[in-house]
């Protein structure tokens, strides 16, 4: 190499699949990371961002701030990874989430699925969301116009052999 | 023995600490550490029925006997996403 620029094909296979931290979410090269898996085989890639809204319950959200227990957090999308390979075989996740204070607008995850048809790949996006919002050890502070507050969502129990169903319901619906 | 807890979101909020060390006997199990850190900190009793507990960055349940230099974390309901 010999310009200081890192080639497409170096920065593509350097991102990770699975991956927390406070950098902002990009989702060409998450998308990118996952086809080096595919070989043709592949027709549908569904990608989805979520947002940090203006508003939650009545109230004016001014920004979010998430904290994360990060080792296990990777190895809570190790585990949603898992799933839905037993769940659609043929199916292949990416998904980052970020951390640390998110204005209003910015993207605080991005999911990748891709699979031979268009079915599998959204139903395992769709799964990949609902399972990160039962399972990973992740916390988002809302500040608002008025006050704070720690959002408290599922308890997480990744052995819930009912929240893992609703998951697939939902993601199947 | 000595164990680190390690505390998150709202618990971290109400013990004012995000780590803090814990010494308990031998046998101990995660429940009693729990226990005895709601007894230094009231507000974090009514998390009992809701919250998660880990060891060394593993989901683990309540009555897992620990071992000492093991780091437990306590997990308040999840929200991310």
């Amino acid at each position: 190499m010999s310009g200081r620029q890192p080639d497409r094909y170096t920065q593509s296979v350097s991102v990770p699949l699975l991956a927390i931290g406070p950098d902002p979410l990009d989702v060409p090269p998450l998308v990118s990371a996952l086809a080096d898996a595919g070989s043709g085989r592949d027709g549908a890639v569904v990608t989805f961002l979520g947002l940090v809204r203006n508003h939650n319950a009545g109230r004016s959200v001014r920004y979010l701030e998430y904290e994360a227990y990060e080792p296990l957090a990777l190895k809570a999308f190790a585990r949603i990874a898992d799933e839905i390979r037993e769940r659609w075989p043929s199916a292949a996740l990416a998904l980052h989430h970020r951390t640390g204070r998110l204005e209003i607008g910015e993207a605080s995850i991005a999911i990748v699925a891709r699979s031979p048809h268009r079915g599998d790949a959204y139903a395992a996006c769709r799964y990949a969301i609902e399972r990160v919002k039962q399972i990973a050890p992740i916390w988002k502070r809302e500040f608002f116009e008025g006050g704070d507050v720690w959002i408290e969502g599922a308890t997480a129990d990744p052995s819930d052999a009912q929240a893992r169903a609703a998951a697939e319901r939902v993601a199947c619906a | 023995m000595r164990v680190t807890v390690k505390l998150f979101a709202r618990l971290r909020d109400i013990a004012g600490v995000p780590e803090l060390a814990r010494e308990v006997s031998p046998g101990s199990t995660i429940g009693a550490v729990w226990r005895s850190l709601a007894a230094d900190f009231p507000d974090l009793a009514p998390y009992e029925r809701s919250i998660s507990s880990a060891v060394n960055a593993d989901y683990a349940k309540m009555d897992q006997v620990l071992r000492d230099g093991d780091e437990v974390a306590f997990l308040p309901p999840v929200s991310g996403g």
